[in-house]
């Protein structure tokens, strides 16, 4: 690893001198107008530095993260594709950066056509009647999902219907964004094949059931061959069908989650659509229906007027999920993706995204065991249960010795020592090569020297770090 | 365009080392009946295409630079320093997941950590997240911290003078829980609180722009047993007093003016402070200091036992990808204006919308309603407002928001927003066209 920065960077406060500082206003042209006393604030505590410190500061702080940018970073379920440079051009167009929200429609065509175009376009690729971009995040887009179900049965006379199905193989938002419904969950297990068991499945359909919550393929990276079914049952018990679209990399041009009875899904933008993660977001979790879900839709969604389009509230709209529009900024980068890939180049996504997992797996397959003997989607799931005494952890944080970012690892909750693995299909054949030697050493490693593994990593900014102490004694401010 | 470096060579000889012909046997767990022949799109095109029909779409909006700006209502036009988009957009930041494997992601929770030590000292709480998806879904989610931390108290005090667009988010954020809520006119003290009020919401400003003291009411919030969550503009808590020196326990704000673009209403920030005794229930990332094992200070994501991936249906929100840049961006903005540069900003906002007020209300027909304001106020027109926007736009003058557009009843008024963009000549020019209008 030759790329990190391993030089202790001090906090903004440490940098900070009295007197200095990094910006410039002009010098104001209006008279200056009291404050009322009782408002006066006394003291302001922010650091005070100039711009070179700050940009060598931050520059410095940059160069301690592992990125899609610099390293291979196969997050299962996160999808760390390439995010293209040219996206990012797009959104910082003035005609964008310096668009208020409150202009008007008729001030905004270029943006709110923008909007409709990808409305339309991910309503295609989902097979889905309406769609809204108004959610910030996968999770939220699953909140106003499951609110629509929620709003569906109270207008048919059905809100004692609380319980919403969750398979163990499910996304992890999935049971908090029930919780944040008025949903009480219970959990379907996963058969011996890795799919939602189906004898628990209907078992569970009873009166009190609003629906299931599916994510397919599932977080062992399994396509539920049954969803046909599933959501038929769901449907017949008086039910409805939520998607989580989070693994759609898989599927995009392949299979359309609405042809197979799904009612409402989820597209998480940041990861199927390239946009970056940013650290943690911004994400955009827009959200698609079928005709029976979609007058519920959260709104404002953009619709088309003759050559027009205009902001409209959907006619039993759960309401406004934020302020505004949605995470517009992301939305450009999505649809600036879109417009490249077209019909053809997402198809080609999810053809080599599910090759490149599919070939890691062969690679690595017999050193560490996979559980569930089938060709996988997007990602795959194995175990690090190399050589006793050695965990998943050790196996993570030894990889990044070998200049690779961990996968996500202890999730699904259903497999031991998990390691999810998700290439992309942004990665080329070599890196897929390397990064299966790696682990393949890191095996060998964990039988003859098993020191190596619980030491590391020995090459990054600080050593495993005391997340108890963090935990039991909270120091989340500088307390200089 | 498509950023696959598989080669057919490659492509071939990687489906001979998986044991399998043709991709499309890589597909066989998916029914037949289901797999598509393709999509209904247009086939993609190359990035100089693609680069010309998004900047095409991008040359046909209103933009604030191109004309004298006096909109704002919860989204402001202000400066953004060209080091913040700068070093934010550094692909190392940009690329980078939420940062769970710490050793490897020290530079965004180092950044974290700076931005929560910042944002909470311009608050004045002990604690602020990282981060909510705007102002409005963080305040969303103060109402519901509050009332889940006063469990048997079923009432939440909403001022009538709030953001029309975060009492709706508040609404459908609220839905499915048996929370009343009982709205208030004026000054938040002389709110009713009762043994049933869980918290009170108070806007710091108004929509309307109307300034009011916090101290008072949180004194009677905390006397009744209730807790006082404010939402709060931060670039004015840098010119008065910040809410956590008035007794807050939860301020929301949203972070968009503090180094971040219009961008048709978002990416924002979505700010949430705390103190010690609430941090435990507080939704959202925290990072902690703590130490590697070799004593070498190091940061974490830390308190994780409230949140989804740890506590499933437990957890205190769903909350997960959230708005990570966006809190770079603000990190690095207040970094870069700093103390001084920071209360310049709130201090000419100030005396920049106290001087177009002066001038606005000595038009005839127009009067300027609020007795105390930061950046924005609400005036009185001689016609509906609406009609003066349109005007004015013609002559390249964006005057502000006509409320009309949220209270179709409420036609003659306008609400006026200046921030340190403005000049005293756009100021000028605005009131002499307001004249003009009313004519």
């Amino acid at each position: 690893m030759n790329t990190i920065n391993m030089r202790d960077e001090p906090l903004v406060y440490e940098l900070s001198r009295a007197g200095r500082t990094g910006c410039s206003l002009p010098r104001s042209d209006v008279p200056e107008y009291a404050v009322p006393g009782e408002l006066v604030r006394e003291e302001l505590d922010l650091p005070e530095l100039d711009e070179l410190t700050l940009v060598r500061h931050f520059t410095r702080l940059s160069q301690k993260n592992f990125s899609i940018d610099t390293e291979f970073y196969p997050l299962g379920s996160c999808t760390m594709k390439y995010n293209p440079k040219v996206n990012e051009v797009a959104a910082s167009n003035p005609g964008w950066k310096n668009l208020h929200p409150l202009v008007g429609d008729e001030n905004a065509q270029g943006a709110l056509e923008l909007m409709w175009r990808l409305q339309e376009g991910l309503r295609e690729v989902g097979g889905f009647a309406a769609a809204s971009l108004q959610p910030a995040a996968g999770a939220h887009g699953e909140l106003s999902g499951v609110l629509m179900i929620s709003a569906a049965l109270r207008a048919r006379g059905d809100e004692g219907r609380k319980k919403m199905l969750i398979p163990d193989s499910a996304h992890g938002t999935n049971p908090a964004s029930c919780t944040m419904a008025g949903f009480v969950t219970q959990t379907i297990p996963s058969g011996p094949d890795g799919n939602i068991d189906m004898t628990a499945l209907k078992a569970a359909l009873d009166e009190t059931v609003a629906g299931i919550m599916i994510t397919n393929p599932n977080t062992l990276g399994l396509f539920e061959t049954n969803i046909e079914e599933i959501c038929r049952l769901v449907h017949e018990a008086g039910g409805y069908v939520y998607g989580d679209g989070a693994n759609m990399n898989a599927l995009a041009g392949v299979f359309k989650p609405g042809s197979s009875g799904i009612d409402v899904m989820h597209f998480n933008l940041h990861k199927t659509f390239s946009t970056p993660h940013g650290g943690g977001g911004p994400g955009a979790g827009m959200i698609a229906a079928n005709t029976s879900l979609a007058p519920y839709l959260p709104g404002p969604i953009v619709v088309k007027d003759g050559d027009a389009y205009r902001l409209a509230m959907p006619p039993k709209s759960i309401g406004r999920v934020k302020a505004f529009y949605g995470n517009f900024g992301v939305l450009v980068r999505a649809y600036m993706y879109l417009l490249m890939m077209g019909a053809d180049g997402l198809r080609g996504v999810a053809e080599n995204a599910v090759l490149n997992a599919n070939y890691l797996k062969s690679l690595v397959e017999d050193v560490y065991p996979v559980p569930y003997k089938r060709r996988c989607m997007h990602e795959f799931v194995a175990k690090g249960t190399v050589a006793e005494g050695v965990h998943t952890l050790d196996i993570a944080k030894r990889l990044i010795d070998y200049g690779f970012h961990p996968p996500t690892i202890y999730f699904p909750l259903i497999v031991q020592e998990a390691l999810m693995i998700e290439p992309t299909e942004t990665e080329s054949k070599e890196t897929l090569d390397l990064y299966a030697d790696a682990l393949r050493r890191i095996a060998a490693e964990a039988a003859t020297q098993p020191e190596l593994l619980h030491e590391a990593p020995h090459d990054a900014p600080v050593a495993r770090l005391d997340e108890v102490m963090a935990a039991r004694y909270p120091i989340l401010c500088y307390r200089g | 365009m498509s950023f696959i470096p598989n080669t057919g060579a490659e492509r071939a000889e990687m489906l001979k080392a998986i044991g399998v012909s043709s991709v499309e046997e890589l597909f066989s767990d998916i029914p037949a009946h289901l797999r598509i022949k393709g999509l209904d799109l247009p086939e993609g095109i190359s990035e100089i295409e693609a680069l010309d029909a998004v900047d095409s779409l991008a040359e046909r909006n209103v933009q604030t630079k191109k004309m004298d700006w006096f909109l704002g209502a919860g989204a402001y036009y202000g400066y953004i320093p060209a080091v913040v988009p700068a070093l934010a957009g550094r692909g190392e930041f940009l690329t980078a997941y939420t940062p769970y494997q710490p050793e490897v992601s020290q530079g965004t929770l180092q950044a974290i950590f700076e931005y929560q030590s910042m944002a909470a000292k311009l608050l004045g709480m002990s604690v602020v997240n990282a981060s909510h998806y705007d102002g409005a879904t963080a305040l969303a989610e103060a109402v519901l911290m509050a009332w889940k931390a006063r469990d048997n108290r079923p009432r939440i005090l909403l001022p009538a003078d709030l953001h029309p667009e975060y009492k709706q988010v508040i609404e459908t954020y609220c839905t499915s829980f048996g929370i009343e809520f009982v709205q208030y006119e004026g000054a938040p003290e002389a709110a009713s609180f009762d043994e049933k009020t869980a918290a009170i919401v108070i806007a710091y400003p108004g929509f309307s722009g109307e300034v009011y003291p916090i101290r008072k009411a949180a004194d009677r919030a905390h006397e009744a047993g209730a807790l006082c969550i404010v939402q709060a503009d931060p670039v004015m808590c840098a010119l008065m007093k910040s809410p956590g020196e008035q007794g807050a326990d939860i301020v929301s704000a949203e972070g968009q003016s503090l180094g971040n673009p219009l961008n048709f209403g978002g990416p924002y920030l979505g700010i949430m402070g705390t103190t010690e005794a609430l941090v435990r229930r507080m939704p959202g990332r925290i990072v902690g200091e703590t130490k590697d094992k070799n004593g070498k200070r190091g940061f974490v994501l830390t308190l994780s036992t409230r949140e989804q991936h740890i506590r499933r249906e437990k957890a205190v929100s769903n909350i997960c990808s959230n708005q990570g840049l966006s809190m770079l961006q603000t990190c690095i903005y207040l970094a870069t204006l700093g103390k001084q540069g920071l209360k310049e900003v709130a201090r000419q906002s100030y005396d920049k919308a106290h001087y177009a007020a002066e001038l606005i209300d000595r038009i005839e027909g127009y009067r300027v309603r609020n007795s105390q304001f930061f950046r924005e106020f609400l005036v009185e027109t001689p016609k509906p407002a609406s009609q003066i926007v349109k005007t004015l736009s013609r002559m390249g003058i964006m005057p502000g928001l006509a409320l009309s557009r949220y209270y179709p009843e409420r036609t003659n008024e306008l609400l006026v927003c200046v921030t340190e963009m403005n000049t005293r000549a756009q100021i000028e020019r605005l009131a002499a066209a307001l004249k003009e209008a009313s004519k």
